[in-house]
C-alpha cells in the first residue's frame, strides 16, 4: 500500500465518521426535547458536516480521480462507507443520542489534537480547525454525562444502559491496521495508544463525577471501517443520497 | 472601474462593505476573517479563513468579496480560503467588539483569559443592560458561533458570540 493509498482510505474515514454521526444529530432536528436542545444537536451536526467536507474534498484531491466531496458522500454505497459503528448506531432517547456523542467526542479531541502535529500539511490544517470545536462539543456533551448519571433515578438509569449498549462499539475507534500503520510510520497518523490512553482518562473522570460504572471490556464490535456495517447504516445512507440518486447532479 | 492604480490598502477599504451576512453590521476584516490582500502586477490574492468549519455564512461572504471586486471593476483577482492558521475570536477587531455590543449580541471574552486558564465560567455582561449577572441557557445558539444567555437583571435572553 502506498502512501497515497493510504492516506486517501484515512481521509475517508475521517469524513465518514463525521457525516455519518452529523446525519444522526441531524435527524433530531425538530425532535429535541426542548428548543434549545434541538438546536444544540444541529449545531454539533452542523460542525461535524464542516469537517467531513473538509476531510472528503481532500480525500478527492489525494485520490487524484476527480471526484468531489459530494460524489463522495452520495455516490458510495453503504460497503463502500468507512465510518466506526458506533457513529451509524439510531439514535435511541436523549441518553443514548448524548452517549454516543460522548465517546465519539473523547475519542475524536486526543486523535485530532495529535494530527495537528502530522507531517502532512493539509492534515494537520483541518485538525488544528477542528479541535477548538470538538473541545467545545466534548465539554457540552460531558456535562450532560454528569447531569444524566448524577440526575434522577430515572435518567441515571438511562444514562447507564445506554453507555453499556455503546460500549461494544467503543473498541473499534481505536482499531489499527495497515492503512494505519503506513501513516503512522511516516509521521502522518499519530500513535493510537497514546490517543487510547486519554480517552481512557477522560471516560474515568467524566463517569465518577456522573456515578456511572464504566463497563467492561468484553466483545468489541469492529468491521466498519472495512465497510462491513449494522444494518442501520443502509437505510440512512437511503435516506441521505435519495435526491443524488433520483435526480443524479442535481444542484441549488 | 478603477483607473488609478490598484492598492493593497484600496481593496482593504473596498472590502469593508462586505458583512457577515449572519450579523450585518460587522465587516469580514473586522471579524478577522479577511486575513492577506496581495496585489501583484495588478492581479488581487484575498486570503480568507472559515470562522467555524461548517459555517453556511462563509460561502456567502467569498460570493459577496468576489462580487465586491467585480463591481469595483478589478479585472483580476482570485479569493482563496485556508484553514491554517485556525481562526480565533481573538482576531474580531475592537471596533468589530463593540458593534457586536450595540447589535445585542454580548462579544467573546479573550481566549486567554485567565479564568478561562482556571476553568472557571466566563462572565458574561448583558449587551442590552450591562448587569454582569447572567447565566447560560445553552452552549449553542443560533448560529455556529453564538451560545444562548440569560440576564438575571432585565430578564431578557441574548445571544453570545462563542470564545473560540
Amino acid at each position: 500500500m502506498t502512501i497515497q493509498e493510504a492516506l486517501f482510505t484515512y481521509c475517508l474515514r475521517r469524513g465518514d465518521d463525521n457525516l455519518i454521526l452529523s446525519h444522526r444529530l441531524g435527524e433530531w432536528c425538530g425532535h429535541g426535547p426542548q428548543l434549545e436542545e434541538d438546536i444544540a444537536l444541529t449545531n454539533r451536526a452542523l460542525d461535524l458536516i464542516g469537517q467531513a467536507r473538509n476531510y472528503l474534498q481532500y480525500a478527492g484531491q489525494v485520490e487524484g480521480k476527480g471526484r468531489s466531496e459530494d460524489d463522495l458522500a452520495y455516490l458510495r454505497n453503504e460497503r463502500q462507507y468507512t465510518n466506526v459503528k458506533l457513529v451509524e448506531q439510531p439514535n435511541g432517547d436523549y441518553a443514548h443520542t448524548m452517549v454516543r456523542s460522548f465517546l465519539f467526542d473523547a475519542w475524536h479531541l486526543p486523535l485530532q489534537q495529535a494530527l495537528t502535529r502530522s507531517k502532512d500539511d493539509q492534515l494537520a490544517a483541518i485538525a488544528s480547525k477542528a479541535v477548538k470545536e470538538i473541545a467545545y462539543h466534548l465539554k457540552t456533551s460531558g456535562d450532560w454525562m454528569i447531569r444524566f448519571g448524577d440526575g434522577t433515578a430515572e435518567s441515571h438509569q438511562r444514562a447507564q444502559r445506554a453507555l453499556d449498549d455503546l460500549w461494544t462499539f467503543s473498541g473499534e475507534l481505536f482499531a489499527t491496521d495497515d492503512v494505519e500503520a503506513v501513516l503512522f510510520a511516516a509521521g502522518i497518523a499519530p500513535d493510537m495508544a497514546a490517543v487510547k490512553s486519554a480517552f481512557d482518562s477522560t471516560v474515568q473522570s467524566v463517569l465518577t463525577e456522573a456515578t456511572l460504572k464504566r463497563p467492561m471490556d468484553a466483545y468489541m464490535a469492529t468491521g466498519g471501517r472495512q465497510g462491513k456495517h449494522s444494518e442501520h447504516l443502509g437505510f440512512m445512507l437511503a435516506e441521505m443520497q435519495y435526491l443524488q440518486r433520483a435526480y443524479p447532479g442535481a444542484i441549488w | 472601474m478603477i483607473n488609478t492604480p490598484i492598492t493593497k490598502e484600496g481593496i482593504y477599504d473596498l472590502l469593508e462593505a462586505v458583512k457577515d451576512p449572519e450579523v450585518p453590521v460587522i465587516s469580514v476584516r473586522e471579524l478577522g476573517v479577511l486575513r492577506d490582500v496581495q496585489v501583484i502586477d495588478q492581479r488581487v490574492i484575498v486570503t480568507i479563513t472559515p470562522t467555524y468549519t461548517g459555517c453556511p455564512a462563509m460561502d456567502v461572504m467569498k460570493e459577496d468579496i468576489e462580487k465586491e471586486l467585480r463591481n469595483a471593476g478589478i479585472p483580476d483577482f482570485e479569493v482563496k480560503q485556508i484553514l491554517s492558521p485556525a481562526w480565533t475570536t481573538d482576531w474580531i477587531s475592537e471596533e468589530g467588539k463593540r458593534k457586536l455590543k450595540a447589535y445585542g449580541i454580548a462579544p467573546p471574552e479573550k481566549t486567554a483569559d485567565i479564568r478561562a486558564l482556571k476553568g472557571e465560567a466566563p462572565v458574561v455582561e448583558c449587551p442590552q443592560c450591562g448587569s454582569k449577572d447572567t447565566v447560560m441557557v445553552s452552549a449553542f445558539g443560533s448560529t455556529a458561533c453564538k451560545a444562548l444567555w440569560k440576564c438575571k437583571n432585565c430578564l431578557e435572553p441574548f445571544d453570545q458570540f462563542k470564545c473560540l
